[in-house]
């Protein structure tokens, strides 16, 4: 029987809860494993979870160096969305949204996925043109995307500040119905669980150090707990991927880290059940099940490795708020806080074999690989097992750069702070 | 943050925007090296610590700025033109020996 049910909860309620068993054990390292995995925030995680379940892959560690959920999966937004542009784009992003809309039962935890929906404004004809042409790409793989006059987002939205006298008047948008929200640090401890009930063992406070190697071979790792050998490396470290490369001997990256801000307000009333996107600046809010309004904008610019924001951008964040919402003027700003984000030249992730024998690679999320949690773990142990990726995460290579096949979503270039 | 300008002093960094890293070698004009080229659109060290940097005080006098900081720390090491340093390429001949 499934370890959370309601009779499980009627159950341990009437016992006095107290024999309810920890979600994970605490094991100490073992000298080897078939696979390690560096990195314990969701991609690391759905990986073990994934290389177990999918591939009977067991004798497995993931090593996070503080404790679950202290990276980014437990700092992000929890937008979860599919709608892209380029097709290799839809195509790994909407596997993602199909392995999200059961995830809760997959794991028996509740992960609070709620398609609500994610409204992208527009304020210009030219802003509107392009999101009727990325809607006609994504309709064009089957995934949805409806346009909405002003009149619809009005009724949708009633806070918003739709008038003609706005800062920057609101003249239509694009919705994708299926996006929504998620509760980021379930979605962490739900594969946590998942993976240590089929034998992963999931070691907190062990930071890896260093590698272990022979000769180019990559055969394990030295971590704060000891040494441990494994057939198999993968890295799945985020916002930490220039610092670990660096300790397998791999100096440059095409990733700059950077740091990206959160903010949650104090809890309101029910006044925005969608997530919204500003137009004409970087800035997306949601309210969570609790009432608070959770928001954000761009990123703060410049290199960093320091876990927190620049005041400058806690100014813009907020002006665009205001911006959009007048009325929300007088509410107090409960917490801030800040993550790395590992971005990429062309705005899209790396999941890959090597770049030596017997590594993994994970990285390049930028800002948005929360949505791609699922996925990318389902993608990363598929090939892991197997030695070559599937065919969702061919094209996402590290190569890919130096081949001229990269997938520049956005047309950037290789300027990261403008992802 | 607060970066000192050499010609306009002590400023908040929302003045300032980064450009790219400091050390990226620009292929000359004229050659077809196509791994060097790739290497400098692409590659990055992307250092953890002390980061050589180049930022343009936008918000000012619009000069290009050589600047290095702590990535961990947000501390500014130093700040000169970047004019100094000559352009790329000829920074990388500069550079690298012969
Ligand atoms: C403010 C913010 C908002 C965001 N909003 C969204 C959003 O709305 N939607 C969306 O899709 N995405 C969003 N993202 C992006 C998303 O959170 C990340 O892309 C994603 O979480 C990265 O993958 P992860 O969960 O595996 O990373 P992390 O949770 O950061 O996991 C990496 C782990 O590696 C560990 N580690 C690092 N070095 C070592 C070492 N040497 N040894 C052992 N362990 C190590 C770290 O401690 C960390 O726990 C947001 C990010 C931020 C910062
Ligand atoms: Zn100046």
């Amino acid at each position: 029987m499934r370890e959370y049910s309601a009779y499980t909860l009627l159950k341990n309620a009437l016992a006095g809860n107290r024999d309810w068993k920890p979600a994970w054990r605490k094991p100490d390292p073992k000298a080897s494993y078939d696979v390690v995995i560096i990195g314990g925030g969701g991609h690391g995680l759905s990986t073990a979870y994934y290389l177990a379940k999918e591939h009977g892959i067991t004798n497995v560690a993931v090593l996070e160096k503080g404790y679950l959920g202290s990276g980014n999966v437990g700092r992000n937004t929890t937008a979860v969305r599919s709608n892209y542009l380029l097709p290799e784009n839809h195509r790994f992003y909407e596997h993602s949204m199909d392995l999200w809309e059961n995830l809760s039962h997959d794991l028996n935890y509740n992960v609070m996925f709620s398609q609500r929906g994610c409204l992208n404004l527009a304020h210009t004809p030219g802003q509107l043109d392009e999101y009727v042409r990325r809607g006609n790409a994504l309709r064009h793989s089957g995934i949805d995307s409806e346009l909405m006059t002003v009149e619809q987002i009005k009724r949708l939205v009633p806070a918003l500040d739709v008038s003609a006298s706005a800062r920057f008047p609101v003249i239509g948008g694009v919705m994708q119905w299926s996006a929504g929200t998620a509760r980021h640090d379930a979605v962490a401890w739900g594969y946590a669980r998942g993976a240590d009930r089929r034998g992963v063992d999931v070691i907190e406070n062990c930071e890896v150090t260093g590698f272990l190697r022979d000769g180019d071979r990559v055969t394990g790792v030295t971590t704060t707990r000891g040494e441990i050998r494994a057939k198999k490396v993968a890295i799945a470290v985020a916002g930490s991927t220039g610092r670990v490369m660096k300790l397998v001997g791999i100096d440059e990256m095409p990733i700059e880290s950077q740091v990206l801000q959160a903010f949650v307000s104090e809890s309101l009333k029910p006044i925005l059940d969608t997530v919204l996107t500003f137009g004409m600046g970087h800035f997306y809010v949601g309210q969570s099940d609790k009432g608070g309004l959770i928001y954000g904008g761009a990123l703060d610019g410049y290199n960093s490795y320091a876990q927190r924001g620049s005041l400058p951008l806690v100014e813009e964040v907020h002006s665009e708020m205001l911006a959009l919402f007048p009325g929300l003027a007088s509410v107090r700003v409960l917490r801030s806080w800040g993550g790395l984000c590992d971005m990429s030249m062309d705005g899209s992730p790396i999941i890959t074999t090597g770049p030596l024998p017997g590594m993994y690679l994970n990285c390049g999320w930028c800002y948005g690989g929360f949505k791609a949690t699922p996925a990318s773990g389902w993608c990363f142990a598929w090939t892991i097992a197997k030695d070559e990726p599937h065919p969702l995460n061919a094209p996402f290579t590290l190569d890919r750069f130096h081949r001229g096949a990269i997938i520049d979503d956005k047309g950037q270039g290789a300027t990261p702070n403008l992802h | 943050m607060i970066i000192t300008c050499p010609y306009c002093g002590p400023r908040d960094s929302s003045e300032f925007v980064y450009r790219e890293e400091g050390g990226r070698i620009r292929p000359d004009q004229a050659s077809t090296d196509q791994a060097a080229w790739n290497a400098y659109v692409y590659d990055r060290v992307n250092t953890a610590g002390e980061h050589d940097e180049i930022w343009q005080h936008s918000g000012g006098c619009r000069a290009h700025l050589r600047i290095v900081r702590n990535t961990v720390t947000h501390r500014i090491v130093s700040v000169a033109f970047a004019r100094d340093h000559g352009r790329p390429h000829e920074r990388r001949k500069a550079e690298t020996p012969a």
